[in-house]
This record gives structure tokens, C-alpha cells and sequence, in this order.
């Protein structure tokens, strides 16, 4: 799609603002401000799978998480919290240790697969992305995929018995 | 290549693990939640264009997630309100009730 250097600037570029975001959100105090770059930061996450010729993934991400997941966020943020006050404090006292985990999981992780080898094969991926996931889904895939939808469903019905008002 | 995108990935995930270690609000434990769903989910598109690019298991994989995820979400979000309506507030340490 594109050349190799435009798409390593692109990289860059988006992993910047990706983690730049996701920094502001673990650590703002405007829990609705945390939400917002929360929709920043999922938006840069799409762009990294166009990168990665997942396009479908990339409008899936855009859809779901950009336009469903993120809007509940905001409107149960809207529903509870009170935003004016800025005096609450969001974070609790064990961020010296969450830090620690932090350091210790990066430099294992890093190191880890920085020193192993992987088996890279050149070859491209099929070419028409949304045409290949459909057909495995429905093939393959077919009864994780049934599972999955019953899942959602039952996450559905879950959440309207937890949130109606009267009592079970 | 490959190993600049699992390094973001890897990013991604301690800086949602600090969010879900340090936050006091139930709300922001659920924001720190995606974004380390998002880096498995970056984990496994890579590892789908760089390993296995033959068949495309790990963006199906992908997609699962993301199910999984809005799913934890909504059910997350409704116990929120709830503990809101309960509580009267969703700071994390004052719901304790089922510590013993």
C-alpha cells in the first residue's frame, strides 16, 4: 500500500500518540478527560491494524470500541461521578509498587522476546480481507462463533437485571 | 518490524496494568481494561502477519476478543450503576463487603 519508510513514519507517529494517550488516561484526574483520550488512543489503535492490512479489524475497532464501548463509558461517567469536583483523588496509595510491576513486566517481556526467534515468513496475507474472515467464520470458525453470540446475549439480559431499578 | 509492533503492544499493556493497579475509580479500572485488550489485540494481529500469514486465525482471534470485551464492558458498566446506587459513590475501597 504504501512504501516502507512512509508506513514506519506512520508507525511512529501512531505508537506516539497511542501511548502518549494511554498514559493521559491512567493517569488524569477528569475521569471524563480519561475517556476522551480513551477514544484518542483506540482511534490510533485502528490505524496500527490498517498498518497491519487488517482492514476489517480496523473498522470493527472503529465501530465497536470507538463508537459503542467508549460512548458507555462517557454515559455511565455522566451518570455517577460528579465532574466538577477536581478534588477527588483517582489514584490510590500503591503507585510506587503498581511502577515496580510495570518496570518488571516491561523488562521481562522485552527482553524475552527480544531474544527469542521467530519464524518470519514473506508471504502476504490473502487478499481479500473481509471476504477471507467471512468465509472462516462461517467454516471454521462457525461454532465459536455461535458461542460467542450467546455470550453476548446473556451479557445483554445480564446487564438489564442488574440495572432495573426494581428489586429481583 | 515485527518486534517494534509486540513492543508497543507491550507498552500498551504495562501502562493498562498501572492504570488497573492504581486507580480508585471502578470506571477507571474498566478504561485500563481495553486498553490491555487492545494490546493482546495488537499481539495477535502481528503475530497473524508475521508468522502465519497463510490463513487469518489471529484477526479471527482478534475479533473474539473484542466481543469479549464489549460484553465485560456492559456487564462491568451495569454493576457500576449499581454500586452507585448502593454506595452512593465508586471508590473502589470502600466496597468491601466481601471481605471477611
Amino acid at each position: 500500500m504504501f512504501g516502507v519508510e512512509v508506513s514506519q513514519l506512520f508507525f511512529y507517529l501512531l505508537s506516539f500518540i497511542m501511548i502518549v494517550s494511554a498514559i493521559y488516561v491512567v493517569s488524569l484526574r477528569n475521569i471524563f478527560h480519561c475517556a476522551l483520550f480513551l477514544v484518542l488512543c483506540l482511534f490510533s489503535v485502528a490505524g496500527i491494524y490498517i498498518l497491519l492490512e487488517a482492514e476489517f479489524l480496523a473498522a470493527v475497532q472503529v465501530l465497536i470500541y470507538v463508537g459503542a464501548v467508549s460512548i458507555l463509558m462517557i454515559f455511565a461517567i455522566m451518570l455517577t461521578s460528579r465532574l466538577a469536583n477536581k478534588k477527588i483523588i483517582q489514584s490510590n496509595d500503591n503507585v510506587t509498587v503498581a511502577i515496580f510491576v510495570c518496570a518488571g513486566f516491561l523488562l521481562t517481556s522485552l527482553g524475552s522476546f527480544g531474544y527469542s526467534v521467530w519464524k518470519v515468513v514473506d508471504s502476504p496475507l490473502p487478499e481479500n480481507n473481509t471476504l477471507t474472515i467471512g468465509k472462516i467464520l462461517m467454516t471454521d470458525f462457525v461454532l465459536p462463533f455461535e458461542v460467542v453470540s450467546i455470550v453476548l446475549l446473556a451479557a445483554m439480559i445480564g446487564a438489564i437485571v442488574l440495572a432495573r431499578r426494581e428489586k429481583i | 518490524m515485527m518486534l517494534q509492533y509486540l513492543a508497543l503492544a507491550a507498552i500498551l499493556f504495562a501502562i493498562g496494568i498501572f492504570g488497573v493497579l492504581t486507580r480508585r475509580n471502578a470506571i477507571g479500572i474498566l478504561m485500563s481494561l481495553e486498553l490491555m485488550f487492545n494490546a493482546v489485540n495488537i499481539n495477535l494481529v502481528t503475530f497473524n502477519k508475521f508468522i502465519v500469514p497463510d490463513n487469518l486465525t489471529g484477526q479471527i482471534f482478534a475479533i473474539f476478543v473484542i466481543v469479549i470485551a464489549a460484553a465485560e464492558a456492559v456487564v462491568g458498566l451495569a454493576i457500576v450503576l449499581l454500586l452507585y446506587r448502593n454506595w452512593q459513590g465508586i471508590d473502589i475501597g470502600n466496597i468491601n463487603i466481601m471481605k471477611w
